[in-house]
C-alpha cells in the first residue's frame, strides 16, 4: 500500500514470506501426535503436526492451516522454531511467546546473548498492537500445547 | 459525491447529523462501511436518551409519580411509533425484546414448543444468520421438531421450487425466512414465499434485522405472520428489538420469560397472564433504549423511506462496478434484488488481512463468517470481507474502498 509504513509493524517482510509461501506447511505421512485449533470467531483452523525424536525431541513439526497470513507465518515460525526442542522447551518458548504477543516486548531478545528462537519469532510482536489479531498469532501454539498433552482439540481462550 | 447524482438524499445535511463520522481514525478520515453490523446512532437518538435521564427518568408501567407517568408515555409511543413503521394493524401486536435474536427465540420458545407439535417440521433457507438457525436446532433438539432447509440458487437467490417442495408434504408449521441476507444482499421475495408457505398450512416469519433498514415495511401487505427486527442496526441503540406478530398468534402463544410486568394477578397456586403484548415482556424493559428507538423512528421518518430506498440502490450499483473492477476481487451474491451488503474475497489475501490492513487507511469493513457459517459452506469459502452501507454512506467512500483494495492486493504481491 501507499501508505505501507504504518502496516510494516504488522506485516513485516518475514511474515509476508512465510504467510503466503509456508515452509512446513502440508499433513506428513507419519507422525506421533496431532491437535486442531479453531477460532470460533472467524472460522479459522490449523492442525498440527509432529513426531517425537529418540530422545524425546520434537521431529518434523508441520501444520495444515486455513487462515490468514498472520496465523499461517506464526504456524510456520513456530515450526521452525520448536524443530529439535524437547517439550519443556517448547512450553517455555510458548510462555515467552504469549507473553511477546501481549505487550510487544522480547526481554531475552534484548539481553547481552540473545535468544535465538525468540529472536526467530520475534516478528510477530507487531500484533500486540492489534488486539483482535492476537488469537491468528497464538491459534498455532496452543495447537501445538494441546498436542503435547495427548489432547486432539485446543480449547480456546 | 463525483459525478453520480443522489437527488434524493442530503447525505452531506444527514452526515451532519452523526458526529462521529467526522473523526478521524489513524490519522485518517473515517470511512464507515460496517453499518449492517450495527449503525451509527443520530444526534437525535443521542439527545432524546440523554434528556430522557436528565429529565424524567423512572420504571415504567408501575410508578404513580410524574416521573413514571412521563417516561411510560414516552416508552409507550415508541410502540405506536413502531406499529405505524410496519404498519401493523394493532399496536398490541408490537413485542418489545432486547433484540432480533431474543425475537426469533421468544417464536421458538411460545410458538414452536406450544402451538407446534412433534413431527412437525420449520423451514430455514441456506443463507440464514446463526440467528435463525440455531434456535429451530434447539426447538428440534428437546421438541421432535424437524428442520428443513431451502436451497439457495448460486446467484443467492431463494430457489422457490426448491423451497416449495419441502412444504409439499404439509409437516412444514412455520417457514422463518430472512427478508435480505446479511451475507449476500439478497431481499428475498417475501410476498411470494407468505402466499406459498400460507397454501401449505405454514406461518410465516421473517428476519427483517437488515431488510428494514433500507426499505419500508409493511406487514399486512406482506402478509406474513411474524416478523422480527433490532433497534441497532435501525439508527437507534442497542438493547432494544422488536417482534411483530398477529394478534390472535400472540395470544394463543404461552408466555416466554416470567416476571413482573407479563403478569395479571400472583398467588402461589396460580398466576394469569398480563394481556399481550405485556405477556412477553417480563421485568423492567430497556426503557432508554425504547424511547431512543422512537426517535430512531421520527428520525427516518423525517427522510423517508423512498429516499433511502434509492440511495441504497444507487450505492450498491456503484459498489458493484467498482469493486468488480479491481482486479482478483470477487463478490458474493448477485441476485436481481439486491441491496447493500456486498461481501467478497480478494485472491491474494485472506479476508482479515484485507479488513486489517484496510483499517489502517481508516476504512472500516467486517471480515469474517458473518455469523453465517452453512452459508460460507454453501458458497465454497471460509470467510469474506463485507462492505455495508447506509443513509450516510456516499459513493466517495465506495471509491476509496475500491482504491485501497487495489492497493492492498499489490501489497499481497
Amino acid at each position: 500500500m501507499s501508505a505501507s509504513d504504518d502496516v510494516r509493524d504488522l506485516y513485516q517482510e518475514v511474515i509476508l514470506e512465510h504467510g503466503m509461501r509456508p515452509r512446513h506447511a502440508g499433513r506428513p505421512e507419519r507422525f506421533d501426535a496431532t491437535a486442531k485449533g479453531d477460532n470460533p470467531m472467524c472460522g479459522d483452523r490449523v492442525e498440527v503436526f509432529f513426531s517425537y525424536g529418540p530422545d524425546g525431541r520434537i521431529v518434523d513439526p508441520r501444520f495444515d492451516a486455513r487462515g490468514c497470513a498472520i496465523s499461517i507465518a506464526s504456524a510456520d515460525l513456530m515450526a521452525e522454531a520448536v524443530a529439535g526442542l524437547a517439550p519443556e522447551g517448547v512450553r517455555q518458548v510458548f510462555a515467552r511467546f504469549r507473553d511477546m504477543t501481549r505487550t510487544g516486548e522480547c526481554p531475552v531478545c534484548d539481553e547481552k546473548v540473545g535468544d535465538a528462537t525468540m529472536e526467530m519469532l520475534r516478528p510477530l510482536a507487531g500484533v500486540h498492537d492489534y488486539p483482535s489479531r492476537v488469537k491468528c498469532a497464538t491459534l498455532p501454539w496452543h495447537a501445538l500445547m494441546a498436542a503435547l498433552q495427548g489432547e486432539g482439540q485446543a480449547s480456546s481462550e | 459525491m463525483n459525478d453520480l447524482a443522489l437527488p434524493v438524499l442530503d447525505v452531506a445535511k444527514i452526515r451532519r447529523d452523526f458526529p462521529i463520522l467526522s473523526q478521524s481514525v489513524r490519522g485518517k478520515p473515517l470511512v464507515f462501511l460496517d453499518s449492517a453490523a450495527s449503525a451509527q446512532k443520530p444526534l437525535a437518538v443521542i439527545e432524546a436518551m440523554v434528556q430522557a435521564m436528565e429529565t424524567q427518568y423512572a420504571n415504567v408501567h408501575r410508578g404513580l409519580h410524574w416521573m413514571s407517568e412521563r417516561t411510560t408515555e414516552a416508552y409507550e409511543a415508541t410502540r405506536d411509533a413502531v406499529a405505524r413503521l410496519v404498519n401493523a394493524a394493532d399496536r398490541a401486536e408490537i413485542v418489545f425484546t432486547h433484540n432480533s435474536t431474543e425475537a426469533i427465540n421468544l417464536v421458538a420458545h411460545s410458538y414452536g414448543r406450544g402451538v407446534l407439535q412433534p413431527g412437525q417440521a420449520v423451514l430455514i433457507s441456506d443463507m440464514e444468520h446463526h440467528s435463525n438457525i440455531v434456535p429451530w436446532q434447539m426447538l428440534r433438539d428437546d421438541h421432535g421438531i424437524e428442520l428443513r432447509v431451502a436451497p439457495i440458487t448460486d446467484a443467492g437467490e431463494l430457489d422457490m421450487e426448491g423451497f416449495e417442495r419441502l412444504l409439499e408434504d404439509g409437516k412444514v408449521g412455520l417457514v422463518a425466512m430472512t427478508h435480505m441476507s446479511n451475507v449476500l444482499g439478497t431481499y428475498t421475495p417475501a410476498a411470494r414465499i407468505a402466499q406459498v408457505a400460507h397454501a401449505h398450512g405454514a406461518k410465516l416469519l421473517l428476519d427483517g434485522s437488515q431488510a428494514i433498514v433500507h426499505r419500508r415495511v409493511d406487514v399486512q401487505a406482506l402478509d406474513c405472520d411474524f416478523y422480527a427486527f433490532t433497534g441497532h442496526k435501525l439508527y437507534g441503540p442497542t438493547g432494544i428489538g422488536v417482534l411483530w406478530a398477529r394478534r390472535d398468534l400472540l395470544e394463543a402463544m404461552p408466555p416466554f420469560l416470567g416476571g413482573g410486568d407479563m403478569i395479571s394477578s400472583v398467588t402461589y397456586e396460580h398466576t394469569t397472564w398480563a394481556a399481550v403484548p405485556h405477556k412477553f415482556e417480563a421485568g423492567t424493559p430497556p426503557i432508554l433504549e425504547g424511547i431512543g428507538l422512537g426517535a430512531a423512528i421520527a428520525w427516518l421518518d423525517a427522510i423517508g423511506y423512498v429516499a433511502i430506498a434509492a440511495h441504497e440502490q444507487v450505492l450498491t450499483d456503484h459498489a458493484i462496478a467498482r469493486l468488480s473492477a479491481v482486479e482478483g476481487v470477487t463478490i458474493f451474491g448477485r441476485a436481481q434484488d439486491r441491496g447493500g451488503v456486498v461481501s467478497f474475497t480478494l485472491d491474494r489475501a485472506h479476508a482479515h488481512d484485507v479488513a486489517t490492513l484496510l483499517d489502517r487507511s481508516g476504512i472500516a469493513v467486517r471480515a469474517g463468517h458473518h455469523c453465517a457459517e452453512p452459508l460460507m459452506r454453501r458458497l465454497g469459502i471460509q470467510s469474506t470481507a463485507r462492505a455495508s452501507f447506509a443513509v450516510y454512506t456516499t459513493a466517495a467512500e465506495i471509491d476509496f474502498l475500491a482504491d485501497a483494495l487495489a492497493r492492498v492486493r499489490e501489497f499481497f504481491a
